[in-house]
């Protein structure tokens, strides 16, 4: 049941991963977007973490992709054109992906300490996850909220620089 | 249970459950022109059947019978896909609701639940920033100035306060200690109306901010500027005609219901009685579950009726005024309240 689930949205995924860049549409790239991320939720779910599953909809399929579509609205973003493509891209770009992927690969597969998860594993609840965030990863958590918030910070300054008599307000 | 039980149950269930939840969404909107009608003075629907009770039937018949106009110009994927969308989201949100007491079903089955899910809340919450996209497409595709402005007006509302109407939650949560749905009415359980989570639980504040934070979530009056009809014709739904716009229509109106029903189980003890352990409980078993799903019915009824009662009294915001009012009133108000929560569960601790 688990493995059946596993191939459907995995599967989902990487279509939607595949339409997001053969689109030539900026809606339905962002909307092909939306389909991976809820995708990834179920893949988070059947790993057995159901606030990641949760908070994956709410936060990426929910808040940060409908900024996404808001803004193509905004800004009337029209289809792409179709280009020749350039050769230096092709012939630098498909040999960098494969050097990154292999990088991380062996990166991954050579790491001892990495815990494993099956697809039978049981859930773990909320309590338990909060409980290694709040009390054995406190400083880390804390730190990148604190990285959070001056990028916000940076956002606010950048937004505002533009017209000098606005900012007053 | 084998697999097969437990799908056909669980069939069974959400057949009951959308049959039940669509007559309410027919049935509000008459309850809404009724009203609304008397609030201005006027009668309302009484021509169809006694009372106008049948008015739900008719405009279901006459919406079904209209042509279906697709204007030339619009982006015809997306412009189908919004309603459905829409109203898929609508419609999903009430699986994890548990409508009555399950300690009166038989062990293992979720009499009253379509599915008892630990993370109940967050699917409410999820299911309901889905949702979103319905309007925000429905405007968009449709390829007209008034229906893009009345998505994108939507679309920032629902960024907006859906932030104060998450963080309102944080106090009941950090109360019942749970994000499951049934756990945080059994919370509640205890001394009837004053273990409810709006008075025993001190959680009055986050209740005004979660009622004012959904009625903007769901588009509904004073917060219903996406379909302004005096600056925008009708918003995102302008082009849309018969069934397509009668999909939009059923979809805010089961969001409202869907958010009546969270509002009731989170501060208003769901499914418990106000009376708590001062009525005897019934022996008859038919009326020990029939019993809390009345009081359920009732809490949500409530609700509905505070929907058309502030829409028939209250004016429509202007657009800064809302963003004024989500940003710089209610999140702080509602941070504000998770600290005092928090500072107040630990220190009873």
């Amino acid at each position: 049941m688990h493995l059946i689930l596993f191939i459907m949205f995995a599967g989902l995924c990487l279509a939607g991963a595949l339409n997001l860049l053969l689109q030539k549409h900026p809606i339905n790239s962002a909307l092909s977007l939306v389909v991976v991320m809820t995708s990834l939720a179920v893949l988070y779910l059947l790993l057995g973490a159901e606030f990641l599953a949760a908070a994956q909809i709410i936060v990426y399929a929910g808040a940060i992709m409908v900024l996404f579509t808001f803004v193509i609205m905004l800004l009337n973003a029209g289809r792409e054109e179709r280009t020749r493509g350039s050769v230096s891209a092709v012939a630098l770009g498909f040999p960098a992906v494969a050097a990154i992927l292999a990088v991380i690969a062996t990166v991954i597969l050579k790491a001892q300490d990495l815990g494993s998860a099956s697809l039978s594993d049981g859930i773990t609840s909320t309590e338990e996850l909060s409980r290694v965030l709040f009390h054995e990863l406190l400083l880390p958590f804390e730190v990148t909220s604190v990285l959070i918030l001056i990028a916000i910070l940076g956002a606010v300054a950048l937004a505002r620089r533009g017209n000098g008599e606005e900012a007053g307000k | 249970m084998t697999i097969l039980q437990f799908v056909l149950f669980s069939l069974l269930k959400v057949l009951v459950v959308t049959v039940v939840l669509l007559t309410a969404v027919a049935y509000t909107v008459l309850l809404e022109r009724k009203v609304v009608g008397r609030i201005q003075n006027r009668w309302g629907p009484s021509r169809v059947g006694p009372f106008g009770l049948l008015q739900p039937l008719v405009d279901g018949v006459k919406l079904f019978l209209k042509e279906d106009l697709v204007p030339a110009s619009v982006y015809r994927p997306l412009f189908l896909l919004a309603p459905v969308l829409a109203l898929g989201c609508a419609l999903v949100s009430i699986a994890v609701v548990p409508f009555g007491n399950p300690a009166v079903a038989p062990e293992g089955f979720h009499l009253f639940q379509i599915s008892d899910v630990n993370i109940g809340l967050l699917v409410v919450l999820g299911v309901t920033s889905i949702g979103v996209y319905g309007i925000a497409l429905a405007g968009w595709s449709s390829n007209n100035k008034y229906s893009l402005l009345g998505s994108l007006r939507s679309s920032a509302q629902l960024i907006s306060y859906e932030l104060a109407l998450g963080l309102s939650l944080v106090g009941v949560v950090l109360r019942a200690g749970s994000l499951n749905l049934r756990v945080i009415v059994e919370s509640q359980a205890g001394h009837g109306i004053l273990s409810w989570n709006i008075f025993g639980g001190f959680q009055i504040v986050a209740f005004f901010i979660y009622l004012t934070a959904a009625y903007a979530e769901t588009n509904r009056a004073p917060f219903d500027l996406p379909e302004a009809e005096s600056e925008l014709t009708a918003g995102y739904h302008t082009e849309y005609s018969s069934m397509k716009f009668a999909t939009f229509f059923m979809a805010e109106y089961a969001n409202m219901i869907t958010v009546s029903c969270v509002a009731s189980l989170l501060f208003l003890g769901g499914w418990t009685s106000p009376f708590g352990s001062l009525l005897p409980p019934p022996h008859n078993i038919i009326l020990s579950a029939l019993l809390p799903i009345f009081w359920f019915v009732v809490k949500v009824f409530f609700f509905l009726f505070l929907y058309i009662w502030v829409r028939g009294t209250l004016p429509r915001f202007r657009y800064d005024q809302l963003m004024n009012f989500g940003w710089r009133y209610l999140m702080p108000i509602a941070i504000l309240n998770i600290v005092g929560t928090s500072l107040w569960l630990a220190l009873k601790h």
